[in-house]
């Protein structure tokens, strides 16, 4: 800890941050797991899934962007707040289709893992919009089924400021906002299987597809079967 | 996965185009210097000159101002009137707000579909004309209104809509329909030809008269902390909505060290039932950029922007021409007055059909040549604002009484109005009332007493400051138009007891799921799931638990939103839930047999049916018996 540490607390517990860090940020280094979907290691945050929404002094905010400020009261774990992410993670499931049984991703998925965590388990109440949009399997080592997608931009973020390339990008506006590519289909664009933004980390459900890999990883050995998603993070507090 | 679906990319566009010279895009790109930041601009005037943005122009868009496709595509795609099939060399544009739907739309817009030979949405086959609806264009009080490319018609009858149609089918130009010497006006009289002013009552600060730039003269003798001090002491709050106090927001810009400092103006007004800006733009444009111009000596700033909307591309060249006047007359350029260092100058930047770009973050991505998506906060734009220097955003309304203050003092400011809600406000006054239009009164008139000078004795509701505001009952009428009480940038809507409140919730709800930039996902899909409740209601398919499903789906969406509209777009709910709950209680069926009233079995298993070729021997009759 240095002179210009901020100290605040989640959930009561004391949280040390660097300066400029936000909350998530100092939560994930302290060992405190904040939910989020759209936020991922290395990339920018975007702030737009709102599946890491704290009560930062009682105020909403995305812990993903908002920077952790001295003396701070969030709270995290509230019941309150968790039925507000299991309300948003709902949306995701219902905005697109998440055949879990069927899905490449499934035992992967963040969507998935993280509605587990939520305890999404009664039948929702939302309606379905049943989108049918069409796959794209241009590319000789990748697909896209963008019916899966969540409109994290995980990936736009990996190919522009990772891989230089810029193969993603949104398109659209309201509920019509989606993620294109930047050509005609993936085959008309400079994306590689080696990208990280191909890579299984980054697309957090079953959108992004590399071809000749799928279940190679038998359902029960797969990320998820390990822990909550999260565990990673909180095995840090544990020691 | 391409913008373009298969079929488009397979058979090209449904109507044959011409194709569009690579060059002219050159030349259009390079008339902005090719500066991405321009985007809106560049898009604006391809869109204006081919019709359309196609996939080859966004390629050429791309490679001169060094970006992508799919960034070209990402703005392209984000703002209503720019389009990406090829539209008629006349579109007209029927305004689609509640209000124009209780003037006679629909008569109007069959009228138009009748002569035209094309349903709304559609394009002619010859490319002559294109039909839609949009959301309000800012002419409540002269519904029904709509757009004829850059011209605005106003008050129209299936008459006027059927001569219209004629006059373009001849081949008149929009232009020469609203006038045969429309070149030879001057930019004020053209628009007063399109639109009324309806100037209903006048105040002291605003509307009355008001001396050519004496608030910029007393600014001259002042130095920049003076001003916004006094600016602060007059109690001014911006009057876009959100009433943040000027005086601060403009210290705070003020000191933040930076190279640059920007001065940016919203008239943007997309709530439906606004239309204060659209008379302050006619009739005091001069006083808009004296108030900006102000602002900038207090800030240090020496660019500035008007941020217009879309749908006031008719008062374009009015503000143009009130620009290049005052840099004649040394009241924009270098050395403004004379005063050696004070530099500021403007441009106008003209937006594209996107109501949620009136929010300031948005806004400043929209000037960037970006798709209108609201910015992460903090920073917030007095810090880190247009191109990351610190900006001021405010209304026109705000900007102009600034230098009426500055003209008059701030103590004659704060005399008016109460504790908290200092000076006057416009109220554009619309729907069921024998005078529809624009009002100036200080802060703290009741309802009731607007009403009464409206002639809107017969309100059932009023809808204080549009759909994002209150919708209020009778009960309520004796309330206060104050920031305190019943805050307002300004729409006052008026409804008679023959108007169906679900049917306006239902229209307003349609409104936020249209007008969603999509960035999260609470505003994004909730909205919808709100827009199709609110539709089981009007069908009389709700359960009694539907009602709290409304309120629960209702918290989540304005607790977890990321910027002003999903915090306020289930307000057409949540206030009448509690104003009308009679509406609510009257549409709902408990369920006898546990079955949702909305579960069709029928139509559950017609697929089934279709699939099978055979009957279900479970919920379908033997007729053969």
């Amino acid at each position: 800890m240095t002179d210009q540490d901020i100290t605040f607390t989640i959930d009561g517990v004391a949280i040390t941050a660097k300066p400029g860090q936000t909350i998530m940020e100092a939560a994930d280094d302290a060992g405190v797991y904040i939910p989020r979907l759209c936020d991922h290691e290395g990339l920018r945050h975007q702030g737009g899934c709102r599946v890491c929404t704290v009560k930062a002094n009682g105020r909403s905010v995305a812990a993903c962007t908002q920077p952790a400020a001295p003396g701070q009261t969030v709270e995290n774990e509230t019941p309150h707040i968790n039925k507000l992410r299991r309300d948003l993670v709902e949306m995701l499931f219902h905005e697109g289709n998440h055949l879990c049984p069927i899905c490449e991703a499934s035992g992967n998925c963040e969507l998935q893992a993280m509605a587990y965590r939520l305890e999404m388990v009664e039948p929702t109440k939302f309606p379905y919009l049943e989108p049918s949009r069409a796959l794209d399997a241009s590319h000789h080592d990748i697909a896209l089924d963008t019916n899966r997608c969540i409109s994290c931009g995980r990936c736009i973020r990996a190919s522009k400021d990772v891989d230089g390339k810029g193969v993603f990008g949104y398109v659209g506006r309201g509920i019509h906002r989606r993620v294109a590519v930047n050509g005609e289909d993936l085959a008309h664009t400079d994306a590689d299987a080696s990208d990280h933004a191909m890579s299984d980390e980054v697309c957090p459900v079953g959108c992004i597809i590399r071809k000749r890999v799928g279940f190679a990883t038998p359902i029960g050995e797969r990320e998820f079967d390990k822990g909550l998603i999260g565990y990673e993070i909180e095995g840090k507090r544990r020691g | 996965m391409a913008t373009n679906t298969p079929d488009e990319q397979m058979t090209g566009p449904a109507v044959s185009v011409p194709s569009i010279p690579v060059e002219e895009i050159v030349s259009i790109c390079q008339t902005y210097g090719n500066d991405r930041h321009r985007m809106l601009d560049i898009l604006r005037d391809v869109q204006d000159r081919f019709r359309w943005i196609s996939p080859k122009v966004m390629e050429t868009v791309a490679s001169q101002t060094c970006l992508s496709r799919i960034e070209v595509e990402g703005v392209a795609s984000f703002y209503s009137f720019l389009s990406q099939t090829p539209k008629g060399r006349v579109t007209i544009r029927l305004c689609d707000d509640i209000i124009d739907r209780f003037a006679g739309l629909a008569a109007i817009a069959e009228a138009f579909e009748e002569e035209l030979g094309i349903k709304v949405g559609e394009t002619s086959p010859d490319e002559s004309f294109s039909l839609e609806y949009t959301p309000c264009i800012g002419m409540c009080d002269q519904a029904p209104a709509a757009m004829v490319n850059d011209v605005v018609v106003t008050k129209l009858t299936p008459d006027l809509a059927r001569q219209w149609a004629q006059s373009l089918k001849a081949g008149k130009s929009p232009e020469e329909i609203v006038s045969d010497r429309f070149a030879d006006l001057s930019p004020h009289a053209r628009a007063t030809a399109q639109v009324d002013n309806n100037i209903r009552h006048a105040g002291a600060v605003l509307l009355g008269p008001v001396p050519d730039d004496a608030g910029l003269k007393t600014a001259l003798g002042l130095t920049p902390v003076q001003i916004m001090d006094m600016i602060e002491a007059s109690g001014l709050r911006g009057c876009g909505g959100a009433g943040f106090t000027t005086g601060r927001k403009w210290k705070f810009a003020a000191a933040e060290k930076a190279e640059k400092h920007f001065v940016l103006c919203n008239a943007d007004e997309g709530e439906p039932g606004t239309f204060k800006d659209r008379v302050l733009l006619t009739e005091r444009p001069h006083l808009l950029v004296e108030g900006m111009t102000i602002a900038a000596r207090a800030v240090g700033a020496r660019e500035g922007i008007i941020y217009l909307r879309g749908e006031y591309v008719y008062l374009r060249d009015l503000i143009e021409e009130v620009l290049a006047d005052r840099r004649a007359r040394g009241l924009l350029g270098e050395a403004i007055l004379g005063v050696e260092g004070f530099d500021f100058d403007l441009r106008v930047q003209m937006g594209a059909g996107a109501y949620i770009c009136g929010e300031e973050g948005a806004l400043i991505s929209s000037c960037e040549g970006l798709p209108g998506e609201p910015k992460t906060r903090p920073p917030f734009p007095v810090n880190r604002g247009y191109l990351g220097y610190p900006t001021v955003v405010n209304n026109v309304e705000t900007f102009c009484h600034a230098a009426r203050i500055l003209d008059r003092g701030a103590q004659w400011f704060f005399d008016m109005g109460e504790e908290g809600s200092h000076g006057t406000k416009l109220f554009s006054v619309s729907g069921d009332c024998l005078n529809p239009g624009l009002y100036e009164f200080p802060y703290g008139l009741t309802i009731n007493e607007l009403l009464e000078m409206v002639g809107g004795e017969d309100a059932a509701a009023v809808q204080v400051g549009g759909p994002s505001g209150t919708m209020i009952a009778r009960d309520s009428f004796h309330r206060r138009l104050t920031f305190d009480d019943l805050a307002t940038g300004g729409a006052i809507i008026v409804f008679s007891g023959e108007r169906n409140v679900l049917e306006i919730v239902e229209y307003y709800m349609s409104f936020f799921v249209h007008e969603s930039c999509g960035y999260c996902t609470p505003c994004r899909v909730g909205n919808v799931f709100l827009q199709k409740a609110i539709g089981k209601f009007r069908k009389g398919l709700a359960n009694p638990e539907d009602i709290d499903y409304l309120k629960d789906l209702s918290g989540t969406i304005i607790e977890t939103s990321r910027c002003g509209l999903g915090m306020t777009s289930p307000n057409p709910i949540l206030t009448t839930l509690k104003n009308f709950p009679l509406v609510y209680s009257a549409m709902v069926k408990p369920s006898k047999d546990g079955i949702r009233a909305t579960f069709d079995i029928q139509s559950a298993i017609d697929g089934a049916r279709h699939l099978a070729k055979r009957r279900s021997y479970i919920y379908d009759e033997d007729f053969s018996k």
